[in-house]
């Protein structure tokens, strides 16, 4: 079995040149549209891009990984390819300032996805931040697959909601919570999740945000039958599977902790795999 | 013998090292139809890569130094980005010798790459044990004993530092091996004097030598005011540390002009391979710039390929160490 994962590294991923179809500002992100082509016929959600930024004098070496919000076809644009950036770092800001008409290089799709139930479930999509950008994509199609999507967005302030108008048509209710209470309910995210399991009204969690709300929704669900499948968020150099530093220590099937890549393994885990509790550690050798 | 690849945007590429232009290298008794090869580390055992251009088409791939034994190296954040370059704190996670060997290598010799296999250990011991099971493997064209990893507990063993261990660690790794397998010792650029390391290794055996290793180097994260590797230290690579890499094949293909250099450090173009090449490499692996570009080593190879050419050599052979020539300009 292990075999298998191995030979299919990175199946499906296309290094490539995309165009900036539009760069739009929405709220404290960018919302870009990139022309991919056949691509998005790879592209699952969860998965991510690794984009080559600054340019070829840039002493930025490193490529940044991106997840992918959703992508599309049309007849107009052919395959499009939607992300949500927020202008933070260095590489990100080089990709928010880039133009329409901009030819940037790309590696995708890269990493695991979110897994799809083969019969229609309650599913509870919880953003942090704009964690929520591959979530609405997820929600075209769990709907589209007859599930029940509930959306839980969650933020330190109302201005680090990501939630467009066109993403909450795809969810049966959406819910957003702000810790300084400037949007939607004051309060954290996680708070009503306990209930909802407690009612029995979730089967799967997706969730996708920073790793302390992943790691606050995987103890909530510790004892139930509730799946929990997260994209976790780890430091990447390479985004392919070659540099190993974007490791986390995940319990296998043997029941033996091993680190493994984010990038491969991941984005999309199980969360009640990871040994949140040794995220920064280093697990012992079991021989 | 005919190398034929693709370059990154589909073009077919075919050389025939027979005619017109010879760009094999040898390092001891291996031969290589191209100079240009992974570096350990920077492409774990090659499936990663295989999906962005087939194994066979470069000269090699140097597997990620293996230990005797699974580890799971150093905990996160494992990489910091630096100007031109990055520290990693991996600490050389892997599946342990026989894992490895019995999956990785068999799978490689499958893709038809020529296998280097890189060895690490904690002991001299270590490495003899690594030495008589990677002996026992066929289709492996040599063996690298990386014994200059900076990212280990204790500064104290990296082997590379001391010219005595350096010497002790070859000594007992030709003893098992015998006199089939070509021997690259991988040395550190930290030392003092890297000549005088690199003729001890020599003398004890070593066929070729792999420099260069990563730079030691810190990251202190202006935020938490702590330093950012949860390792600490780690090795810094990339461009930022090429002159670094170009001076130390220099100094050492000067003080030992017969002995072949796999030489490494920051190398993004053809460009750049050329310049450790002239500076006295046989063969030049690329590491980071994988990283950055996973087309990184076919586009190198088809760069240094029209790069020698196009200056007026014959054969790669022929231009390397040129920079050391007397004659007057």
């Amino acid at each position: 079995m292990v075999e298998e994962v191995m030979t299919t590294i990175n199946r499906g991923a296309t290094h490539t040149f995309a165009t900036v179809l539009s760069n739009k500002r929405v709220g404290q992100y960018h919302q870009i549209l990139l022309g991919v082509g056949d691509l998005v016929k790879a592209c699952k959600p969860g998965n991510f891009v690794a984009i080559k930024v600054g340019g070829d004098s840039s002493r930025m070496i490193l490529r940044r990984a991106f997840a992918i919000s959703r992508v599309a076809e049309s007849t107009s644009f052919g395959g499009t390819m939607e992300l949500i950036a927020a202008p933070h770092g260095s590489g990100s800001q080089w990709l928010c300032s880039q133009p329409e008409g901009s030819e940037i290089d790309i590696v995708a799709p890269l990493g695991t996805a979110f897994g799809i139930p083969t019969s229609p479930v309650n599913a509870l999509l919880v953003g942090g931040g704009y964690g929520s950008a591959p979530l609405f994509g997820l929600a075209e199609v769990l709907k589209s697959r007859g599930c029940k999507v509930d959306m839980l967005l969650g933020a330190s302030t109302g201005a680090k909601i990501y939630a467009p108008m066109e993403g909450k048509r795809s969810v049966n209710s959406l819910k957003i919570y702000t810790e300084d209470g400037t949007m939607g309910q004051t309060g954290r995210v996680t708070e009503p999740i306990v209930d909802l399991i407690k009612a029995g009204s979730v089967d799967v969690i997706y969730s996708c945000g920073p790793m302390g709300m992943l790691s606050a929704i995987s103890k909530l669900t510790e004892g139930s039958d509730v799946v929990h499948q997260c994209a976790v968020e780890e430091a990447m150099a390479c985004g392919i599977g070659i540099c190993m530093t974007c490791v986390l220590p995940v319990k296998g099937s043997d029941g033996q902790v091993s680190m493994l890549r984010s990038c491969i393994d991941g984005p999309v885990m199980d969360g009640a795999d990871v040994q949140w509790h040794l995220v920064g550690q280093t697990p012992q050798v079991q021989q | 013998m005919a190398l034929s690849w693709t370059d990154s945007a589909g073009a077919a590429m075919t050389l025939n090292n027979t005619e017109n232009f010879d760009f094999s290298t040898t390092l001891g008794n291996a031969y290589f139809a191209s100079p240009i090869f992974t570096a350990s580390g920077c492409a774990s055992s090659g499936k990663e890569l295989a999906q962005f251009f087939p194994l066979s088409q470069i000269g090699a791939v140097v597997t990620k130094s293996v230990m005797n034994k699974p580890r799971h190296g150093r905990p996160t954040p494992r990489m910091a980005e630096t100007p031109s370059g990055m520290l990693n704190s991996i600490g050389l996670q892997g599946p342990g010798i026989d894992a490895f060997l019995a999956n990785d290598v068999p799978w490689l010799v499958e893709e038809k790459a020529r296998v280097i296999v890189s060895i690490a250990g904690e002991t001299i011991e270590e490495y003899a044990t690594l030495a008589r099971k990677v002996r026992s493997v066929s289709g492996i064209s040599a063996l690298e004993v990386n014994i200059s990893c900076p990212n280990v507990e204790n500064r104290g063993l990296v082997f590379a530092c001391d010219p005595e261990a350096s010497r002790r660690v070859i000594d007992g790794v030709r003893r098992i091996i015998g006199g089939d397998l070509p021997i690259i010792a991988k040395l550190s650029p930290d030392v003092t004097d890297l000549p005088s390391i690199a003729a001890g290794v020599v003398e004890s055996g070593a066929d070729a030598l792999a420099l260069i290793n990563t730079v030691l180097g810190m990251v202190i994260n202006v935020d938490s005011m702590r330093p950012h590797l949860g390792g600490k230290t780690g090795g810094l690579s990339g461009p930022a540390i090429r002159p670094v890499a170009v001076r130390a094949i220099y100094q050492v293909h000067q003080a030992l002009p017969n002995v072949p250099i796999l030489g490494m450090g920051g190398v993004t173009t053809g460009r750049d391979a050329f310049e450790l090449i002239l500076a006295g490499a046989s063969g030049v692996s690329v590491g980071t710039a994988s990283f950055g570009n996973p087309h990184a080593l076919i586009d190198i190879q088809n760069q240094l390929h029209q790069i020698l050419i196009d200056k007026g050599f014959k054969s790669l052979k022929s231009a390397i160490g040129y920079a050391h020539r007397t004659d007057v300009p």
